[in-house]
């Protein structure tokens, strides 16, 4: 019998389980790769050589090259390893995940000094659209 | 014996972290937050424990993919303040209790909870920020740490019953160990809060308010909490909040004693992306 997977019907979430980790181990390892300063300088040196010494499948390294964090959670990135990515852009928690909404950085940063995204139509897929 | 005195609940969020080492806690954004420590930091002033038992997550730092153990408890001399790709925080290194860790993980497995044993590994904002927020500056933390790391970066993290059942194994751990040590166990991580996707930024006061009440009140109720309401209501990464639950899982209640007693409770929002949430309890047991 298949595991209960209730977390798939969560808007806007992707959980970092089992298939997703192995989907995306090794962009997860070039990430840790980055907590040494000398990988960070390499890296962005030359971004595409870098990327090429791990065997990440081709819309891995795009999606990196692109910082498009979605999609590199989609191809099995978790978001605690991609901060490596945007700790070497120097960005900050709060700037990588605005990036993932659609909103801008002052948007964002507004939006949670306001008391944050609202859980309210925000419990289930389709729940927005039911409405 | 050594005995568990109190437990101490806080949220690892890192920017505090940050806002800490750069000299920004009076600035308006932060100034709210730090004023809901202050009473803690003179708490723990008055209440100085020889060792604190740090419940926390590992954040990809110590642990890759290529070791993922769901409870690790650290057994060594020192742990190094990890470079989490910013540098490492400017804080000073642990001083763990060699000693104490591995009569605890002795003790707890043959409890029937199979620790993994960590004699090597550096700790990150999870392990440093709640101590930051409890003693502040400091040019050396002033109590040895015991840190136990919790897998709850690959789903699933260990169920609420089974950390809370945990934290009173470890109770009677600490209580079969000889010296007369006051021990503190400290449970980090949450509160709501989700840092990926188009969810990001997502707050939940209600859920958030109702987990200290019910940590608070009935916490073996609260432990039967499915992983599905914690990442539905909190967020994909507030269920970092089973982790409070093994601290919880320690006061004397939980060992048929008194319920322990409320010293402090806060609850701001936000830090960063994140609910920030506090809670002290004195154990009456």
């Amino acid at each position: 019998m298949a595991l209960d997977k209730p977390y798939k019907d969560v808007p806007g979430t992707i959980v970092f389980d089992a298939d997703q980790s192995r989907r995306g181990y090794w962009l997860n390892q070039f990430c840790t790769s980055l907590m040494k300063a000398e990988n960070r300088e390499r890296f962005k040196a030359n971004e595409r050589t870098y990327l090429d010494e791990w065997p990440m499948t081709e819309d891995q390294k795009q999606a990196v090259m692109d910082r498009d964090l979605n999609r590199c959670i989609e191809l099995g990135g978790n978001i605690y390893f991609l901060a490596r990515v945007g700790a070497t852009d120097g960005k900050s928690f709060q700037q990588m995940a605005g990036s993932m909404t659609g909103m801008t950085e002052e948007a964002y940063r507004e939006m949670m000094v306001k008391g944050g995204r609202s859980i309210e139509g925000n419990r289930y897929t389709g729940e927005k659209e039911q409405v | 014996m050594a005995r568990i005195s109190a437990s101490v609940y806080s949220s690892h969020i890192p920017a505090i972290g940050v806002a800490i080492d750069q000299n920004k806690t009076q600035e308006p954004y932060w100034a709210p937050l730090f004023q809901g420590f202050e009473a803690s930091r003179e708490w723990l002033k008055d209440n100085p424990p020889d060792v604190v038992f740090l419940v926390y997550n590992d954040h990809a730092t110590a642990f890759s993919l290529d070791i993922i153990p769901t409870f690790a408890i650290g057994t060594a001399p020192r742990f190094e303040v990890a470079d989490e790709g910013w540098g490492p925080r400017p804080v000073p290194d642990v001083v763990g209790h060699p000693e104490f860790a591995s009569h605890i993980a002795q003790a707890v497995i043959e409890d029937e909870f199979d620790l993994t044993i960590v004699n090597h590994m550096d700790v990150d904002h999870g392990l440093t920020v709640p101590l930051s927020l409890m003693c502040g500056k400091v040019d050396a933390w002033p109590f040895q740490i015991i840190p136990f790391a919790v897998n709850v970066v690959q789903y699933p993290a260990p169920l609420g019953r089974r950390c809370y059942r945990l934290g009173q194994a470890i109770r009677r751990a600490v209580e079969s160990f000889d010296e007369p040590l006051n021990v503190q166990i400290w449970g980090t991580g949450g509160m709501s809060h989700q840092l990926q996707g188009p969810r990001a930024g997502l707050i939940n006061r209600e859920f958030d308010n109702a987990f200290l009440d019910r940590l608070i009140a009935d916490p073996e109720d609260l432990a039967q909490m499915p992983h599905i309401e914690y990442i539905r209501e909190a967020g994909s990464e507030g269920i970092e909040l089973v982790m409070w639950l093994i601290a919880r899982g320690a006061m004397g209640d939980g060992a048929g004693g008194p319920a322990p007693r409320v010293v402090h409770r806060f609850y701001h929002v936000p830090a960063s992306n994140t609910a920030l949430g506090h809670l002290i309890l004195e154990d009456k047991g």
